[in-house]
């Protein structure tokens, strides 16, 4: 598979010594660290947007023998093929943040949770541990640092979206099904086997590297106030350059496009399946965690598409992730796809219509973990920003 | 295939945090608002116990007080300020201050949307269930004025009913997925036949590859039928058969009644849990057709001198004959649950099982034999009813070894709920019933053969006549009013010794078996209790691994939580308050019996002098009231 990198920024798909962040980070005490991540405002990749500062100090202050530094590189949100990337391309960048995140936390091990389907890039991902090994960027007394023990291991995913999700992922991890956990208590303090554990995204690890480099300053200088540095975006859909852009946060959607080379765009769906869509009159919105804010999945929409079928998919995704455990999700799900089937046969009354908008929020409220809190997003902003659009085509036979 | 570890994963454990007695003391307390209210509770409370203990209502689905967290249904959910989404009251620990709504617009709608999502799946008929009126789901449909199928509802069947095991009926089309069972059989009872598979809408509770309830490693226990919400999980139910023969003028039907249903069938007629109704259920039995009425306890008084005797001929082969092979500490084995746990789990320990049969059993194995023979009649014609409080009584009664009367031996196995359903079907309302005694030949029974029905029963009636046979005292002197309070109670798991500093004359009925009791002077009688098979597995890992129980000589298992009182045919709800009570029942009416040893028990003497006349462990009681047990194994085909 060809990994088509658009556009590099001055961050992720920027030069990187292998090692550097590891041979910087001895010199530096856990303190330092986190207060260089601290002043990048560095917010997690995956989705979240969770502080990753914060995240690493809860663990670091736990107070166990045992912590893990897990690297979320499942990606199954559909459009999103960004980590991918990065651990083909630049797997030092990552590993070596894990190795920072290791020594940060005193974690003495670190798991990939790789992606089932990625499986073809587990063996270069090996081979790329042994050489670190070798040159004792892991291992015991890591470039001869007293007590500085850290290993990686890689585990294969089974496959489930859900197990993207950072309790289902240490489930899954522990053999167990696939299924989220009630939070509270949180992997930080409850994590991989009952220890205090560190989840974090590919990109997330990436950014640490450069940031303990160069500093949590010169990282926040980029992007906003409120979304500090860059990102990496995977484009996709109907566009002309679609593959990864690293771009500062804080770009409009408008901006986007072009650099993409989008023409007659309808729409655009912001964060995969579980984004949101949005109709022209949001394009000149900016892509940050205080506006639309994203894990970096981009699929742009022409007039050609019937946004229909396009809702019809997402929703036929999620009835098929659903972990199944808990209510508004499991069955919620089903009833919206039912609905946009309904809507596609133009049966359907308005009020039942809104009626599962409404169930669309509780589900957001009151789902026991991200995947079903939002997979009515896009159900919900289909329906209001392509209103005309879906009315128009199917009329509201039963209209009332 | 071996299955897999069943110990409850990590998110199935339990979240709660132990509870400090005095958390004001040690500053353990959060203050919290509930709905604009101030109120103080414990650090780690979870919100639904907060609420709980202010009397504030929270509907819930797939908490059980007895179960780990599962936060599944999301039924419960409220609004904790500061956070973006709901939250499930049950799975939420206060460790800080939290302002809470219980009742605010988002829970209402959110509680009515969910409400009417899972009423979209369930296919069922309230008027043609069995948990008609007492269903959680329904009483929620009620709570939430239901009134319509806001989202659609269910047509058609989607499963299969699982018709397969002999104690208990999986109807998957009325599962609403709260995992109670899941959780009931991997985290209560560490037997883990019950998992989710498949995912999202496919979801489905079954077991090892979807095999039918018999072909898995189920013990038969029911406590997943006591804690399911709904009617998914049912009791195989022999009513039918059992009217039809009551209806048969050719069938002499006879029925045995244990002692915990007595301690609990009220509850079926809105009694609160914890008064008997001994003498009101043996006339509406008659009322409905039974023609005789005979008390379990009379077999439990048997077993007690087959199992008690037995034990002494154990020890006599371990400590005078230095026979290695005897197997010891012996069990019980009255729990066909347990049986059927260790049979598949430890099989290893098969020789350790008491060979004594329960008390069931020892019952169907005479009243084909002993009393067909004294009244003249036809066994054949004999329809032999066991009242129990059991499910896995049905799956006991049919296996096919159970025949030593040269017919089967128990005909049906019947629960409570299913006997209070005959009750109310005979237009009956048992409290207002006069009382009467149980018939003869085997007449009342002692207080001992009652006790058999809580945790710890067994093994007090054991040693309020094994204690009077080796040392000649009055169990009394021993004992303050004969009660064995160490062996009684709810912990898990029981530890006990009683040093034997002095022996007495061997009693007339055990003169053929030992000399004397001179080798058991000064031997400390070891013994242990454990209820609910979780335990059981804490017991038997430790004498696996050689701990302190390998050194017991008798241990005492039953695989429901709470003993017989708390079984899989017991009225529902079930939960420790109920159960205590049912208990208390137990105890007080033992109190208030004239006749409170085993071997004291005249029946029972007389039976030895005109039927078993080899006594206790002879060679025709070996022939009726012994077995045999099977190593089962974890290995499914
Ligand atoms: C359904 C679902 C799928 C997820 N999938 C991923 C994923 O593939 N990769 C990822 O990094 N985070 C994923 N997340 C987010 C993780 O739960 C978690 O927040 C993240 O790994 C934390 O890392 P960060 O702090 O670096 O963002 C997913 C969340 C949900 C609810
Ligand atoms: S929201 Fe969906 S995926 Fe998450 S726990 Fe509930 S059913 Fe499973
Ligand atoms: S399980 Fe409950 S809700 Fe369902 S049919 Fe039976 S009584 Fe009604
Ligand atoms: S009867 Fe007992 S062993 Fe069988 S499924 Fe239910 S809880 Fe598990
Ligand atoms: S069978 Fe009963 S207890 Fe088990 S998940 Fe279904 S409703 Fe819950």
């Amino acid at each position: 598979m060809k990994n088509k990198i658009k556009r590099s920024g001055p961050v992720l798909f920027s030069g990187y010594n292998r090692g550097e962040a590891i041979r910087k980070v001895i010199t530096m005490s856990r303190e330092d660290i986190l207060f260089n991540i601290k002043e990048s405002r560095l917010k997690g990749r995956g989705g979240a947007g969770f502080p990753t500062s914060t995240k690493w100090m809860l663990v670091a202050a736990a107070s166990s023998e045992e912590k893990y530094v897990i690297c979320n590189a499942d990606e199954g949100e559909p459009g999103t093929f960004k980590d991918r990337v990065l651990l083909v391309e630049y797997p030092e960048m990552v590993l070596d943040g894990m190795v920072v995140g290791g020594y940060t936390m005193g974690a003495k091990k670190g798991i990939i949770y790789l992606r089932g389907e990625y499986e073809y890039i587990l063996k270069s991902l090996q081979d790329y541990i042994v050489q670190m090994r070798k040159d004792n960027l892991l291992g015991k007394n890591i470039l001869g640092n007293e007590g500085f023990d850290f290993d990686i291991e890689i585990f294969l995913g089974s496959g489930a979206y859900v197990c993207g999700e950072e309790t289902a992922l240490i489930e899954s991890l522990e053999g167990n099904r696939g299924e989220a956990r009630n939070r509270p208590p949180f992997p930080v303090s409850t994590g991989y086997l009952g220890n205090p554990t560190s989840v974090n995204n590919v990109e997330t690890f990436a950014a640490v590297s450069h940031i303990v480099i160069k500093g949590g300053e010169w990282y926040r200088k980029m992007g906003t106030d409120k979304s500090s540095g860059s990102k990496l975006f995977s484009i996709s859909g109907d566009c002309e350059r679609p593959g990864v852009y690293e771009l500062p946060w804080g770009i409009t959607i408008n901006d986007v496009l072009i650099m993409v080379g989008a023409k007659n765009t309808k729409a655009v769906q912001v964060g995969g399946a579980s984004g949101v869509c949005l109709s022209k009159d949001h394009f000149n919105r900016s892509l940050a965690y205080e506006d639309v804010s994203t894990g970096g999945s981009i699929i742009i929409f022409n007039e050609s598409r019937n946004m229909l079928s396009v809702l019809k998919n997402f929703m036929e995704f999620f009835v098929e992730e659903s972990c199944g455990q808990c209510t508004p999700c499991r069955i919620g799900n089903v009833k919206l796809l039912e609905g946009v089937e309904m809507l596609e046969k133009g049966e359907f009354t308005f009020s039942y219509i809104n009626r599962l908008k409404d169930l669309g929020r509780t589900m957001q409220l009151a789902s026991k973990c991200g995947l079903g809190q939002s997979s009515p997003n896009s159900f919900i902003s289909i329906l209001d920003n392509f209103k005309g659009e879906i009315l128009n085509r199917t009329g509201g036979k039963n209209g009332n | 295939m071996e299955i897999k570890g069943t110990r409850a994963p990590v998110s199935q454990q339990s979240l709660q945090v132990e509870k400090p007695e005095h958390p004001e003391h040690i500053g353990g307390s959060v203050s919290i608002e509930i709905n604009d209210r101030k109120y103080s509770v414990p650090f780690g409370t979870t919100i639904l116990e907060a609420c709980q203990m202010n009397q504030i209502h929270i509907p819930t689905l797939c908490h059980h007080p007895d179960l780990c967290v599962a936060g599944v249904c999301r039924i419960c959910v409220v609004e904790v300020e500061g956070m973006r989404t709901l939250q499930a009251s049950c799975a939420y620990p206060i460790t800080n201050p939290l302002k809470i709504k219980t009742t605010s617009d988002s829970v209402r709608k959110a509680r009515k949307n969910i409400m009417d999502l899972m009423l979209s799946e369930h296919y069922g008929e309230c008027y043609a269930c069995f948990r008609n009126q007492n269903c959680e789901l329904q009483k929620l449909a009620k709570e939430y004025g239901s009134d319509g199928f806001n989202f659609g509802h269910v047509t058609k069947s989607r499963y299969d009913v699982d018709h397969s095991s002999y104690s208990v009926i999986r109807d998957m089309d009325k599962c609403i997925l709260c995992k109670r069972c899941v959780r009931t059989c991997i985290d209560l009872q560490e037997v883990g036949v019950l998992e989710a598979i498949d995912r999202g809408k496919d979801t489905h509770i079954g077991t090892f590859f979807d095999k039918p309830l018999s072909d898995v490693i189920c013990i038969n226990c029911g406590q997943c039928i006591n804690r399911c919400p709904t009617a998914a999980l049912r009791a195989n139910d022999p009513r039918d058969e059992i009217w039809e023969a009551i209806d048969n003028p050719n069938k002499h039907v006879v029925i045995q009644t244990a002692p915990s249903p007595r301690a609990a069938i009220g509850e079926e007629f809105g009694n609160a849990p914890g008064k008997s109704f001994t003498g009101e259920m043996n006339t509406a039995l008659r009322k409905i057709g039974f023609n005789k009425v005979f008390d379990t306890n009379f077999t439990a008084d048997l077993t007690i001198m087959e199992e008690g005797t037995e034990l002494i001929l154990r020890l006599y082969k371990a400590l005078v004959v230095k026979d290695e092979t005897v197997a010891l500490p012996q069990f019980t084995s009255c729990s066909p649950g347990w049986v059927k746990y260790l049979e598949h789990f430890y099989p290893e320990f098969i020789d350790n099982l008491s060979s004594a049969k329960s008390p069931q059993q020892m019952f169907g194995a005479l009243i084909k034999t002993y009393y067909a023979e004294l009244n003249n009649i036809n066994p054949e014609d004999i329809v032999s009813v066991a009242l129990m409080p059991c499910s896995a009584k049905k799956f006991e009664c049919n296996r096919p070894e159970m025949n030593s009367s040269g017919y089967k031996d128990v005909d049906y196995g019947l629960t409570t709920r299913e006997l209070a359903q005959m009750i109310k079907e005979a237009g009956i309302h048992l409290p207002e019933m006069e009382q009467s005694h149980f018939d003869d030949p085997f007449g009342e029974a002692s207080g001992a053969g009652l006790i058999f029905g809580a945790t710890g029963g067994v093994m007090e009636a054991a040693l309020r006549s094994v204690v009077e046979f080796v040392t000649g005292h009055k169990a009394e002197d021993l004992f303050s009013n004969a009660n064995v309070i160490p062996v009684r109670g709810f912990e898990g798991v029981k530890y006990f010794e009683i040093p034997l500093t002095e022996v007495g004359p061997v009693p007339g009925i055990l003169k053929p078996l030992v000399p004397n009791w001179d080798w058991l002077k000064g031997v400390t009688l070891k013994i242990a209790v454990a209820h609910g098979t979780a335990n059981a597995k804490k017991v038997m890992d430790n004498i696996k691994a050689g701990g302190k129980f390998s050194e017991c000589h008798f241990v005492e298992f039953m695989a429901c939580p709470g003993g017989c009182i708390g079984g899989g045919g017991q009225p529902i709800p079930t939960n420790a308050e109920v159960r205590k009570q049912r208990a208390n029942a137990i105890y007080t009416e033992d109190e208030s019996l004239p006749l409170r040893k085993s071997h004291e028990n005249e029946h029972v003497v007389n039976l030895y002098e005109t039927f078993l006349t080899d006594g206790p462990c002879g060679h025709k009681s070996h022939k009726l009231l012994h077995t045999h047990y099977i190593k089962r194994g974890k290995y499914i085909s």
